[in-house]
């Protein structure tokens, strides 16, 4: 027990180091740039306390939690041996994890706003919502379809290569064809799939599969996933946008 | 501090709100379909309450303590060039290297936001464990948080000098193309992994603050538009600069390899 306080302990001092270059960037920026004293000093530093034992719990809780779940997960459904059901998973995560997110609900009330100013849809309430509405099912399955074919590769290993290259070929083909109203919303849809908790989940799974998996390497194949669910969005918007 | 714990049980709130999908669906499969007790049940969940509250206390205390200050930054330094930029007489002209200090701040708040980014953690420390240690943490880290300072400098040089978007984007995708047909295979999903990974919960906030500050006082950019082009910029350059080091690393040990003694080691590290 002692033993665990201790090394929290140091858990914690050891997030200084990761937050050193943020708080040197703005005391610099405002002492020295804009030549401003810090407001309400005490709130900031409670605040940083506060971002210090965050950081230590959040990662403290990824080796407890998460990266067991997620690896204990990949290697009970190698055990299964049911590629259906694995990739029924991968899809329900992918799509569960997404639909509900905060950013992407904000993202797809904005772009409906923009496609009625650029004239793609009428301006009523019904439109502007059912516009919103498929595009955050859009990204959903984008993602349940960017996971399902990640984990389809790794079991595969097949290499990530050329996924990527014809995935960025397509986006970059798309774009020159999709309204321009669209084209920044989609390469931020992109971004707001892969969240916090995802992020260290997904890839524990992908790295505990490749390394159930006989013949698999966890650095070459088990890694990959995030960036199939970050493109995946991209080339799914930019088309529903030239489609709607 | 009177208001603050009902602040934290708000943010609290959310965050497990964020994940109960999440949550869901793998306790969902994990009754249903794998059938099994997980071992070290409690152990998992306790984790995974650690997460939670890390988070929403991490993000509680960004909100308190930088996120106020950066963005206000982010919106001066847009002005602040622009009010030295001769606007007295009506004939200013806007030349890219007016705004030196909003780049300088672009490149640096780029970096150190991405070395406090949880998610980039995570997976740093996912690569340092499968690659045995011959990924490092600290260099991968590194290698993205600069990959993030020149995309969000390049996105902001772009901004100013109105450069179309698209146009932009495409020549920074076709160059990665080439890259990672040249790239060692090993480094390739990582490098991809990480540009996802930096459009997160430190660097976003911030970044987009940026955008939209520059966008706004430079007539004729669309914050819209130009904003989100920002974020599109960030998730670009660290795939680049990571394969970029990667290739670097690869070099330097061929050259080295070619001494008697270390061809074996290069052969054998090769193989595996």
């Amino acid at each position: 027990m002692f033993a665990g306080f201790i090394s929290f302990g140091r858990l914690i001092l050891g997030t200084l180091r990761d937050l050193t270059p943020i708080i040197l960037v703005i005391t610099f920026f405002q002492i020295v740039v804009l030549e401003q004293p810090f407001p309400n000093l005490e709130n900031v530093l409670v605040g940083l306390l506060l971002v210090m034992l965050g950081l230590a719990l959040f990662i403290q809780g990824l080796e407890m939690g998460l990266f067991p779940l997620g690896e204990s997960m990949a290697k009970a459904f190698a055990r299964k041996g049911s590629l259906a059901w694995l990739l029924t998973f991968a899809f329900a995560l992918g799509f569960g994890v997404t639909v509900a997110e905060p950013a992407l609900i904000a993202i797809a009330g904005e772009a409906a706003a923009a496609a009625h100013e650029a004239g793609l849809i009428a301006g009523d309430d019904a439109a502007l919502s059912d516009y919103a509405a498929g595009l955050r099912y859009t990204v959903a399955v984008s993602v349940g379809a960017a996971l399902l074919l990640g984990v389809f590769r790794i079991v595969k290993g097949w290499p990530i290569k050329y996924f990527i290259i014809g995935g960025y070929l397509l986006v970059s083909v798309i774009t020159s064809f999709a309204p321009p109203e669209i084209v920044g919303i989609a390469y931020d849809a992109g971004g707001v799939t892969t969240g916090t908790v995802t992020v260290p989940l997904v890839t524990a799974l992908g790295v505990g599969l490749a390394s159930s998996i006989k013949g698999r390497n966890p650095l070459i194949d088990g890694f990959g996933l995030i960036a199939f669910a970050s493109l995946m969005p991209m080339i799914f918007v930019l088309i529903y946008g030239m489609l709607f | 501090m009177e208001e603050g714990l009902p602040r934290i049980a708000d943010s609290l709130m959310g965050t497990a709100l964020d994940i109960l999908p999440m949550v869901i669906v793998l306790f969902g499969f994990q009754a249903l379909v794998l059938r099994e007790r997980l071992p070290n049940l409690r152990r998992t969940v306790i984790g995974l309450v650690y997460v939670v509250l890390g988070l929403a206390l991490f993000l509680i205390g960004l909100e308190q303590a930088l996120f106020p200050i950066g963005r206000t930054m982010a919106e001066q330094l847009g002005s602040f060039a622009f009010v030295h930029g001769h606007t007295a007489d009506g004939v200013s002209i806007i030349e890219w290297h007016d705004y030196m200090w909003l780049y300088f701040f672009a490149a640096t708040i780029g970096f150190a936001t991405t070395i406090a980014e949880p998610s980039l953690m995570a997976v740093a420390m996912k690569a340092r464990d499968v690659s045995g240690g011959a990924v490092n943490p600290w260099g991968l880290r590194i290698a993205v948080a600069t990959g993030v300072a020149i995309g969000v400098t390049l996105g902001c040089i772009r901004i100013v000098t109105g450069a179309p978007l698209s146009d932009s984007l495409m020549l920074g995708y076709g160059f990665l193309i080439v890259q990672t047909v040249l790239a060692p295979k090993a480094i390739i999903p990582l490098a991809f992994d990480t540009g996802g990974v930096t459009t997160s919960t430190v660097t976003v906030p911030l970044v987009a603050a940026l955008g939209l500050g520059l966008a706004s006082t430079i007539p004729g950019r669309s914050p819209l538009i130009d904003g989100f082009g920002l974020i599109a910029f960030a998730s670009l350059f660290p795939m680049i600069t990571v394969m970029g080091y990667a290739q670097f690393s690869a070099w330097r040990h061929r050259r080295s390899a070619s001494e008697p003694n270390d061809v074996d080691a290069a052969r054998k590290e090769e193989e595996t």
